[in-house]
Formats: structure tokens, sequence, C-alpha cells
């Protein structure tokens, strides 16, 4: 079955015109020629699968593009959605020495982005070992970043891994949840595909909701990789959520990725401010929304956001609200929402209302995005793994849970990070499932 | 202001500055020459005059250098495709319109008497301030026994430069070809010619690469090649120790234009200070055009004044003693090298350079804050291992992360473990750090006391100090 199933859309395309426009070939060469070749490197320190960055970067300048991707692809296997959607300022890019000379630091993701699109352009192939020739069956549960580099080392080193996925395309959030602006649906499942090429077979519709069904799985295979993710997002808890016109920003997000929403008007009320909030809102204004307020309980300096996105949503139009909080929804006989608001102030790490400061806002949609909630139940129930602060406990060195046959990654154990941090768990449970496996059949 | 013109090169030829264009594409007619001495050049040297030939397309190609255009360059073409009619006549209406800039005739006809006499009262009739004898040229022209086939043979070079003697009124210059064993040879022909300068360096014989689609190196005639002539920035090293050898040979020196990568004024007062009394351009003005020289006149100026040199002869070869045999070399002077760590950013380059292209005494061993020299307390491998499952990089998210991400520890902007150390004993002073270190003035090389006298491999083997020889049993 192929993993590549979304229609081109030339008005999405249009509306999200990429934020980093892929670099000509001889920009790349120029920018390969300013990195140092650092011995070392800090910026391959700084991220998480441990790129070689220099070696890539090398072949760039050589013009041994195929050689630089395979480098990419060595250490992480999403390296064309990382280039994109990794926050490299404050990952490779922030760790670059240019920046204690007070010059610009490399283009490390741009150069990645070149090397892995070249790749794809020329259909190329990651070699891995003959399927089967380690004795070693895994299942990765949902199809998200951890899972298909779970997945993709597996297979790369020659054992078989299946991955198993409720929805109808595979990615996790790289299909449904990155701004399009920064990595588009169909990028990430050109990706995937690959992936699917190296021998990943994939089970699409198939949710894992019961015991019977986690019973079945551990019958047919040796391991069992949990790249869960998070699940739904939070609710505000007011009154007046259920209203139409409410929907939460992964939904909004996911919406116009696929197709589903295709245009907004009027003023919308984006309610969070961690890093999916401000994407909500850029894409709001992209679709169409005149007015776009995000609605924040504290102060500019507190946001969750990183700071370089909060400075874009400002360039996309975003007006913020800081601490004022909603406190009920309600609609008027036009079908406009009103969303009425407190001020608050924060004493003693508490948010207390400040009397008198109630603002109703006249909106078309309300966004919440306050973060998404744990769905770890079944898991811990189940499978006898600890689960704390809503995270599955894991040997971070190897993924392994305190079930010895189950192992997790990615978001289900950190609260929700970047993608490049999913792919390093995943491709740490991968080779900690080989070794033991190793040690087992030897 | 101090004076940057030059007067009596060679004898008599004066020009506004020393900056000359070289005999190549830009002065093929008077017309160029004469927008270029209104963008400020000193001189121009004519495209080589003499029987027309014809040429090829494509005629030039370049080896880039890390993604920058132009490091060398190469050229297939050969001396003018314009009758010497029209080269004279539009020489003669530039020396109308241009009395004091010079104008050297750049000369290459068949090796016979007649025809060298022909031309050489031809163009001083024109108005040629000096001639410029090509004995250099490397490509097509050789293969019909001119250019660098005179050049090649100290002979042919000496007897064509007594011809042109015997009529020529005006300096003349013999240019020499680089692709020879040892230049002086023909330079001291030349001088026994009677030559009454020299322009060196000419082009050097070069392939500048393939073409890895077609195969077929560049540029490409009709898919062949032919060798070609080098130049541009990548062959000044080479023209400047050309320029040193013969300038420190009693046998060859004679005033000399300087010629070989020449792209700047820094360029033109290396090649000043090694006993050029003029320099001549042509690959950075195929580059970048006649403007080059303003900045070069000027750059020029600016230095000498800060120098305190009123004229060009103040400080004309004043670098050519400081060349020598290495002989002669001070075996008992030491420097070594010293990081400075407020400068460091930490790519630890030096390390590795030195550790697998040198001698392997710049370490990354650093652990504490500021030390030089001494070795610290190094954590053990199984704390190393602890420490590195302790520390598996994850993206940081939250703003304290952030926070701690961006922080070093020790006094230095960059973190004390990233900060290479010099082990001054094993340091051998070879200056490659300091070379392949992208910060200015991070590593110097500092002199050290060896409390030794200075002594040389002459003196040691020779005698001539009081040093004995090494017992060797």
């Amino acid at each position: 079955m192929s993993t590549t199933t979304l229609p081109d859309d030339p008005q999405l395309r249009e509306r999200f015109t990429e934020l980093k426009p892929p670099l000509t070939p001889q920009a790349a060469t120029i920018e390969a020629n300013r990195c140092l070749y650092c011995f070392d490197a800090p910026c391959t320190v700084a991220c998480p699968t441990h790129i070689d960055v220099p070696g890539f970067i090398k072949r760039i300048a050589s013009g041994n593009l195929r050689g630089s991707a395979m480098r990419i692809l060595d250490a992480n296997i999403l390296g064309g959605s990382c280039s994109r959607a990794c926050p490299v300022d404050i990952l490779c890019e922030g760790a670059c020495v240019m920046h204690k000379q007070g010059r610009h630091p490399i283009r490390i993701g741009q150069l990645q982005r070149h090397a892995i699109d070249a790749f794809h352009d020329a259909g190329g192939d990651v070699q891995t070992a003959p399927r089967g020739s380690r004795h070693v069956r895994v299942a990765c549960i949902g199809a998200g970043p951890a899972s298909l580099a779970c997945a993709a080392e597996l297979c790369r080193q020659g054992a078989k891994a299946t991955v198993v996925e409720r929805r109808a395309l595979p990615g996790g959030l790289n299909t449904y949840g990155v701004a399009e602006y920064k990595l588009r649906a169909a990028e990430s499942l050109r990706e995937i595909e690959m992936i699917r090429r190296m021998g990943v077979e994939f089970r699409f519709g198939a949710g894992i909701e019961s015991a019977e069904d986690l019973k079945e799985l551990e019958s047919e295979f040796d391991f069992i990789f949990l790249g869960l993710g998070l699940g739904a997002m939070q609710q505000l808890n007011i009154p007046g959520e259920e209203s139409e016109g409410v929907m939460n920003a992964l939904e909004l997000i996911a919406g116009y990725k696929t197709g589903r929403i295709r245009e907004l008007a009027g003023t919308v009320v984006v309610v969070g401010a961690g890093n999916t909030a401000i994407d909500a809102a850029n894409a709001a204004r992209r679709l169409g929304a005149e007015t776009v307020y995000l609605l924040y309980r504290r102060g500019e300096r507190d946001i969750p956001a990183f700071e370089s996105e909060y400075e874009h949503s400002k360039v996309e139009g975003v007006q913020f609200l800081w601490r004022r909080q909603p406190m009920a929804i309600r609609a008027d006989a036009h079908g406009v929402l009103l969303l009425d608001t407190v001020q608050v102030r924060e004493v003693d790490k508490e948010l207390v209302p400040i009397p008198d400061s109630k603002l109703t806002i006249a909106c078309h949609l309300v966004v919440p995005a306050i973060g998404q909630s744990p769905i770890t139940d079944l898991m811990r129930d189940f499978c006898r793994i600890e689960v704390r602060d809503g995270q599955i406990v894991i040997d971070h060195a190897t993924g392994q849970t305190g079930n010895p046959r189950y192992f997790a990654g990615g978001d289900c154990t950190n609260g929700g990070r970047e993608v490049v941090d999913a792919v390093a768990d995943g491709k740490r449970s991968a080779l900690a499932m080989l070794k033991i496996a190793e040690a087992m059949y030897v | 202001m101090s004076d940057i013109r030059v007067r009596g090169f060679a004898g008599s030829i004066n020009s506004p500055n020393p900056f000359w264009l070289a005999s190549a594409p830009p002065t093929n007619c008077g017309e160029q020459i004469m927008r270029a001495f209104d963008a400020g050049w000193g001189g121009a040297v004519w495209k080589t005059i003499g029987e027309p030939v014809t040429n090829v397309s494509s005629r030039y190609s370049a080896t880039d250098w890390n993604g920058l255009r132009i490091m060398g360059f190469n050229n297939i073409e050969l001396i003018s495709d314009r009758s010497v009619e029209d080269n004279l006549r539009e020489m003669a209406e530039v020396k109308k319109r241009y009395p004091h800039h010079a104008v050297i005739a750049s000369l290459m006809v068949a090796s016979n008497r007649e025809a060298w006499h022909e031309i050489v009262m031809r163009s001083e009739d024109a108005g040629a301030d000096g001639l410029e004898l090509n004995f250099g040229c490397p490509h097509g022209m050789s293969e019909r026994g001119m250019g660098s086939a005179v050049g090649q043979v100290p002979e042919y070079a000496e007897m064509i430069t007594a011809w042109v003697k015997e009529k020529a009124r005006t300096p003349v210059l013999v240019k020499l070809t680089p692709n020879i064993t040892d230049i002086r040879t023909v330079a001291r022909a030349a001088k026994r010619g009677g030559a009454d300068g020299l322009s060196a360096i000419n082009t050097i014989n070069s392939i500048t690469g393939i073409d890895l689609d077609t195969l077929v190196p560049r540029p490409n005639v009709d898919g062949k090649t032919s060798h070609g002539g080098y130049c541009g920035p990548a062959v000044k090293p080479i023209a400047l120790n050309m320029v040193q050898q013969v300038m420190a040979d009693p046998e060859s020196a004679l005033p000399l234009s300087g010629i070989g990568g020449i792209e700047t004024w820094r360029d033109a007062a290396e090649f000043i200070l090694l006993g050029c009394g003029t320099v001549q351009v042509c690959t950075a003005v195929m580059h970048y055009g006649y403007r080059i020289v303003e900045d070069m006149a000027e750059g020029l100026e600016s230095w000498m004044r800060s120098k305190k040199f009123d004229r060009i002869e103040d400080f004309r070869g004043l670098s050519l003693n400081r060349v020598t045999d290495w002989k002669n070399l001070n075996l008992n002077y030491k420097i070594v090298a010293r990081i400075d760590e407020s400068k460091c950013i930490g790519c630890d380059l030096c390390h590795i350079a030195c550790w697998d292209g040198a001698h392997q005494c710049i370490h990354l061993d650093r652990v504490t804050g500021p030390v030089n020299g001494h070795v610290e307390l190094h954590p053990t491998p199984a704390q190393n291992e602890a420490h590195s499952r302790a520390s598996i990089t994850v993206t940081p998210v939250t703003r304290k992360e952030r926070a701690a991400a961006g922080a070093t520890h020790g006094p230095y902007m960059t973190p004390i473990d990233r900060i290479p150390r010099v082990d001054e004993t094993e340091c051998v002073g070879c200056n490659l750090c300091s070379l392949v270190c992208p910060v200015d003035q991070c590593i110097t090389m500092v002199r050290v006391d060896s409390g030794v006298p200075a002594e040389t491999w002459e003196e040691r083997t020779h005698g001539l100090s009081c040093a004995v020889e090494p017992h060797r049993s």
C-alpha cells in the first residue's frame, strides 16, 4: 500500500508559501563553503540525533549530494522534515561557532534540506540489510516520527518492523500538525514513502483500543515500541466550549493541511501561547481571517513559544492580548461567538482576576491551544508500564520501559518536544532492541 | 601625499603611477587603453603585436575555489588578431592624447633579424615609450617557434634581444616565461643581449580542470583543449619567488616590471618590496574592470604615507635581503603557539590540524578554568560514560532549558573543554595552527628564549661558529 495520498492543492501552496525557500545549487555551494568544518562540531552535539553536520555540509561543497544525504539519513531518517521543522536557531544553528565571531551561523537547516531534496528528486533509496537477517520483529504503535525512526532503523539493520496507525495517513504531527509553510504534508508523505520502500510495513486504520489488541501484538512481535504521541487537546473548561465555532488548534491545522478547511474570515481568537498556538494563529491569518488575537493568561516574557516563532507571528499580523483569560463562550443570534475574557494578575503564582476588567470579544472562531492531554491509561493498566506526570517512564539511553518488551519514545515520553527528539528516541530504542536480540540469538 | 609616480623606469619610461595593464585582452585596442588611462592606470603594455592570428572559441577557463570565482585563470588566446597597421595607428592616437602615460609595445614576430628590426622601428615611430619582447607566451605561438619557444632557450633570447637593441631607441624589456627550470638563465641572457629591463612572470603552463560529465578538459574547443597559460591570484606566490630570484642575482637584475596575480595595492607593494619598479595587472581587470586601479593607487599611497615612504624608490627592494638560503636561517630561533582564550570560538581546527597534520601538541583536554600549559585532572572512562548517559541531547523547549543551553562554563565565551591547550614544550613553532585558525589574532606565535645563541646550518656544518659537532657513537 502506498503511503502518499494527498492531492496537490495550489491554493494551499500559494497561501502557505514557504518561510524558507530552497537554496539554489550555487547558493548552497557558497553557503556550504562558509562552514569552518569544526572538529567535534558543536552543531552535531546540539542535534538530538547527532547528524554529522560538517560532514554533510562538506559533501554539499564538493558536489557529493548523495553522500551528503546519506550522511544525514544515517543519523536521522527524517532528516528531510527535520530540516524544515526543527527550531534550528536553538539547536544546530544556535550552537554554530560563527555566533562567537558575530557572524551569521551556517544555514544548516537549509543546507540539509538541499541535500535531502536532491536525494528525493533523484528517487534515492536507503540501503538496507537483507530483510529478516536480524531475528527481531517489532510493532511500532503510532506512525509519528518516533515510530517511523524506530521502524526505519530496524529495517535498515535487517529486522522486521510494522507500524500500526489508527489514522488514514502516516506521519503523525509531521503530516497533520506542522505548519504548512514549514513542512508540507506532501513532503512528509514523500519521506515516509522512502521509509516504506526500506521495508517498513504499515497497518492503517488500526487503533489499539483494548487489552486484546495489545495481546495480539504481543503474540505477533518480539518488542513493541510506543510512539503514541499525546492525546486530544486539553479543554478550556469554560461554559460554552461545545459551541459550534470552537475548534482546537490541532484540528484547525490538520483541517487546513488536508484540505477540509479552505477559508476563514472575520475574527479568530487563539487561546494559549505555545508553538502550536502560534502555528494556529498564523494559519488563521493565512486562511483569510482579518483579525487574529492570541489570548494568553501571562505576559509576553512568559510565553512558552520559541522566540523565533513569536517574532514570526508578529510579522504574520497576529495581535496579542496579554494577561487575559477566557471565561465563557456565548453565541449571539447571528451565529457570532462572544468570548468573555477577564484581565488577570499574578499573586503568589496564582492568577487572580482583576475586578471590572471583563472584555467580550465578538469572533467567528475560538481556537483552544493550551496543550495536549496524555493518553497512557491503557498502557499503564495493561502493560505494567510506569507513567509519571502523564509521561511514560523510560530509560533514556535505551527507550526501554519498566516492561522489558515495551519501549517508548517521542511525545508520550517527554510531554511534547520536537520532531528531532522523537527521531532520536526511536533510533535509540531500535538500537537497544537489536542489541538485546543479538544477545538472545547468538 | 606620497609620490607614486614612476620616473625613468628602465632608463626613460615615466608614468603617473606604477600600475600598468599587462599585455592581454584589456589592452587589445586604443579605445580600451584610453578608457583605462581615464580610470587611472599609469601605463599599458599593448596586446602583443605581430602577424595577426586566428583565435579559437572558447579561450578561457578558471579554477574556482570554495565557491568563489577565479582563484586562477587560464587562457589559450594568442597574440593580437588585429593588423599591425591598426594597432600602431591607434597607438599613435593614444600617445597623442595621453603623452604622460606609458605605452609599451609588446612585440612578437618570426625569429629573423629583419622582421624584428622592422617591427621595432614601426612601433617606435608610432610613439611607443618602450618595447616588451614577448618571449613568454606558453601556448600556440610557441608551437610556431615564438613566445616561450624563444624564452626557454637562453641563446635565442640573447640573440633576439641583441637584434632588437641594434635598432631600438626606447627601453627594451624582455618578458620572461616561468615555464623553465631556472628563470635566471633567460634573465641573464636578456641582460647579456643588452635588455634595459625585464617583465616577469608570463603565464604558467596549465590545464585548469576537466568537466566530469563530458570528460573534456577546459576550455573546451569542440571536444578538445590545449594547455593554456595560468595566471590570477593563485600564481602570485610563484611570481614573487621568481621576481626575488631575478632581482637577487647580480647577473640577472635589471629594472623589473612585476606580473603575476596582482589584484590589490597590497600585492603591488609586495612586488615592489622585492625590487619591481612597476607592476602589471591583467586577470583582476578581466574579472572586475579597469575601476580596480582607483583603490590600488589610493591604497598604495596611503600605506606609503603611513610607513613614511615619500617615493616608490624609498621602499623598492627593501624585502629583497630578507630572503636568503635556508642554510643561513637561525636554527635557534624558537616560537610557540599561544591561544587567546577570550577570542577562541571553539572550532578546534587548530587541534585537528596539529594532531593530524603537524606535531601532536595541541590538546583538547581542558576541564577547568584558566590554565596555560599544565595538564589537568580528568574524569575516568566510567565517569565519562555516566556523564554521557545522563546528558542525552534534547531540544531545549522550556525557557529554563534554553537559558541553560546558551550558558558556557568557565570565564570565556567558549566552554573551557572546547578551548585547546598548547603543549609548549612539544610545539615546534610551525605556524600551522595560526594559519588554520579562522579568528584574527586568536593564535599568535610568540618568541620564547631558547637560551642559545643564534646559529645557522652553514655555521654548524662548516665550523664558522664555535659549535661542536655532537659526538656520535
